[in-house]
């Protein structure tokens, strides 16, 4: 019996080594093709690559979202050799070839932020777990960037933001995955200044309406800097709350405060509502400290100017870009947009335009959709031909820098669109700024198997 | 001394939107007992039939221009709207009347919308819980939104004042009070129209006998049932009578605040705290702690208030709702047994 045993338990012995042997051979082999497979999350496998556009489709910024969307699909047309190929007829240099990347032909998912970071991260996460796709771009709000930008820095995969516009993106919140087209208030502030100073002299008295969250805190800061600068008082800072809809309790006080300058640090449907409603209790009729009083917007954008109507003549701000540009890339753009949508594009759409070729053009350049490959080839990136001159992706932050421009609601409209005139092009000298002082640090690349 | 009397203008002008809506959520609580969530979103399709009504003034033939050509190629539109067109000076007139034109409007479409709502949906809730009936108008106002936001997109829609009312009035002139105390005439206007509504609303069910078989549905239902009243018609109307409310509210407030699809639930809140305050089922309860909200918030939001008290103007309303519950918990004119079974 025992012998018997022990001859069977030899047999066991045998089988075991053998199939551990077997085993310790196959399995280097195993994990190495799993390793190559899994070398980056979402590494695209047949002949498609996987975008993904998260951007509000419902809420506040519905409107800027279905811009953004419209975009992005043209941009994906122009990559995969559809249409007139718009900007990657100008972008340079660009190794883009309207071919798909890297082989691949470019599809995508969409996603609904809701102007809402809960929604905006669990939209991302589904695109990049359910959906597989290795990039998220995107958005109308930089609660939303940060939030969604922090979420794709977790998970290993690439966003490039949409429009947000506060510091604290590139600044204290900065994410070495994350990248921004989009300019901010710094520059806001540094392209106002000295406009602001031409029109409304060196002596004025402001008074500031912010919106009560991370961009209106970040503009005002900015605005208060620069026009302190000059030589301008701040009289009073009041925030108020988001979506407060009428504005006419925080304007009021305005009226008999002493400042003759308003400084309206909201956006969107904020923006529309406090810039009408200041129009209707005639500021812009008064004379203080015998002066104009007048307004200051220090973030534009066109599709908002629509919702302001008449009150946003002759009112001052700044934008990233405007249809009316006549360089050849927005022209390019603007032409096949419009041939597109019978639109000409909002600021959005053209960020987000511009970020999705950058994109694919960097995976081009790399080789690769690894994070890794797409932020060493976008790191310091330089580039022209994409509507805003000479631009430049910081290594140290992720920010884009080029020139901004300083608007002017449309006294005269010639069309529906045609609702701000550019009074300058600030040049990117002007605006330009240590990265060190905004804070934050990118962090090592996340580039990790998800 | 400036700064509070437009505080004070500013409060009763916005308690004029307030009461308007909430006299309009309590006439149907109190006739029909149903706690409509679906009211701010009527407030909002009036003020889109105010947006439509110039949408269709301002409808524009559309000529090619042969010359000149979009930046994308195709030839330059020149419109010019219809009315003009074909009526000239008075077509032009018509379009800067849109707003209080759109009234005309908005009363027989709205008084159609809410006898529709009442009888195809809000009936079939009559003998279930609060909490059912909350739900299915809430999703009713979801549902109204998305229509609006489908058709006219998500952003605010600019309406302007007819042009003799849209600059700012000299009040403090008016006064005596010195000179720059200036307030916009449009809303001087709102704050007449919505006094000028309240008085009709309080005259109707005052003084015909509508209004007073209402009052006694509204007392007593099964008596007036037992006299062979269809009271239940009556009531239906009395919805309807609420939609028309809040519609000529929502269109006559359009160039005080752009619209959108959210701009209901914006006031749906508040004019929900106005109406517990003033006591569930009070008109006079719904109309007085609607003025006195909104002038409460308003002088909440002064820089001095807030200097001693930050963040005050935001919360004032629902801590005064709350001292006013603890203390009277009916709320200001509450009758007893209302909501409290």
């Amino acid at each position: 019996m025992s012998n018997s045993k022990s001859e069977i338990s030899r047999r066991k012995v045998i089988k075991t080594s053998a199939a551990a042997m077997a085993a310790i051979g196959a399995g280097p082999m195993f994990f190495t093709r799993g390793a190559m497979a899994q070398e980056y999350c979402n590494a695209p496998k047949g002949d498609t690559v996987t975008l993904g556009f998260n951007v509000p489709q419902t809420g506040a910024y519905a409107d800027e979202g279905a811009d953004e969307l419209r975009a992005y699909k043209l941009a994906v047309k122009h990559l995969n050799g559809e249409g007139d190929g718009g900007m990657l007829n100008t972008f340079k240099p660009s190794v883009l070839k309207g071919n798909g990347v890297l082989g691949k032909k470019v599809a995508f998912v969409t996603g609904d932020t809701q102007t809402k970071s809960d929604a905006a991260r669990a939209s991302a996460k589904r695109m990049i777990e359910k959906d597989k796709a290795v990039m998220i771009t995107g958005g109308s709000s930089s609660g939303v960037a940060i939030a969604v930008q922090s979420l794709c820095q977790e998970a290993g995969v690439i966003f490039m933001a949409g429009l947000t516009h506060s510091n604290d993106t590139t600044g204290k919140d900065k994410r070495a995955n994350g990248f921004r087209h989009f300019f901010n208030t710094y520059m806001s502030g540094a392209a106002l200044g000295p406009v602001l100073e031409k029109e409304y002299g060196k002596e004025r008295v402001a008074y500031h309406l912010t919106a009560d969250y991370t961009w209106g805190w970040s503009q005002e800061k900015s605005m208060k800097d620069f026009t302190e600068a000059l030589g301008w008082k701040t009289q009073t800072t009041v925030n108020t709350p988001v979506g407060a809809g009428d504005f006419s309790q925080y304007i009021t006080p305005v009226l008999n405060s002493g400042a003759d300058v308003l400084i309206l640090n909201h956006y969107g449907k904020d923006m529309v509502n406090s810039l009408t409603q200041a129009v209707q209790f005639g500021l812009r009729d008064k004379q203080v400290n015998g002066k104009n009083f007048e307004i200051v917007v220090p973030l534009f954008s066109r599709l908002m100017a629509q919702g302001a109507g008449d009150a946003i003549k002759g009112i001052l701000g700044s934008t990233n870009w405007n249809w009316s540009l006549q360089d050849e890339g927005s022209k390019a753009f603007v032409k096949s947009f419009g041939a597109e949508y019978g639109t000409p594009p909002s600021m959005a759409a053209h960020t987000c335009y511009v970020q999705a070729l950058l994109y694919a053009n960097a995976a081009e350049m790399a080789g690769t959709f690894s994070p890794a490959g797409i932020v060493k080839s976008l790191e310091g990136f330089k580039f022209d031909g994409m509507g805003n001159g000479p631009t430049e992706y910081r290594a140290e932050d992720h920010q884009c820098f080029k020139d901004v421009l300083v608007v002017r609601g449309n006294q005269n409209p010639t069309s529906q669109f045609d609702l701000l005139e550019v009074v300058e092009v600030t040049p990117r000298a002007q605006v330009e700024y240590d990265a060190a002082i905004m804070g934050g640090s990118l962090g090592p690349v996340n580039a990790k198997a998800c | 001394m400036d700064a509070i009397f437009l505080q004070l203008l500013n409060g009763l002008d916005k308690g004029g939107a307030y009461a308007l809506i909430a006299l309009g959520l309590t006439l149907a609580f109190g006739t029909l007992g149903v706690v409509n969530f679906a009211h701010g979103a009527l407030f909002m399709f009036g003020a889109f039939g105010a947006v439509t009504l110039n949408k269709f003034l301002t409808l524009q033939q559309v000529v090619l221009d042969p010359v000149k050509k979009t930046a994308w190629g195709t030839p330059l539109e020149i419109k010019t709207p219809y009315i003009e067109a074909w009526l000239g000076d008075f077509g032009a007139i018509l379009i800067d009347y849109s707003v209080p034109v759109s009234i005309l409007l908005v009363i027989p479409f709205m008084l159609l919308i809410g006898v529709a709502m009442e009888r195809g949906l809000i009936r079939h809730f009559y003998n279930r819980p609060h909490a059912d009936q909350i739900l299915v108008t809430f999703g009713l106002a979801i549902v109204m939104q998305e229509i609006i936001r489908h058709y006219f997109g998500a952003n605010p829609v600019p309406q302007t004042a007819p042009e003799i009312v849209s600059g700012s009035a000299n009040v403090g002139q008016w006064l005596g009070i010195g000179e720059n105390l200036v307030y916009p005439w449009w809303r001087l206007v709102y704050f007449a129209f919505s006094a000028v509504v309240i008085f009709l609303v309080f005259a109707f069910l005052r003084f015909t006998t509508f209004g007073m078989v209402v009052r006694a549905g509204m007392f007593d239902r099964d008596t007036v049932g037992l006299l062979g009243i269809n009271i239940q018609k009556r009531f239906t109307i009395v919805f309807g009578l609420a939609a028309v409310v809040a519609g000529v509210a929502g269109a006559m407030y359009t160039p005080i605040l752009p619209p959108d699809y959210n701009i209901g639930m914006e006031f749906l809140v508040l004019s929900f705290v106005v109406v517990v305050v003033g006591g569930m089922g009070s008109l006079g309860g719904a109309v007085t702690a609607g003025f006195l909200l909104g002038v409460l918030q308003s002088f909440a939001s002064m820089n001095e208030i807030k200097n001693i008290i930050p963040g005050i103007d935001q919360i004032i309303i629902y801590l005064v709702a709350v001292v006013i519950l603890l203390t009277m918990p009916r709320g200001l004119m509450g009758r007893k047994g209302v909501m409290e079974d």
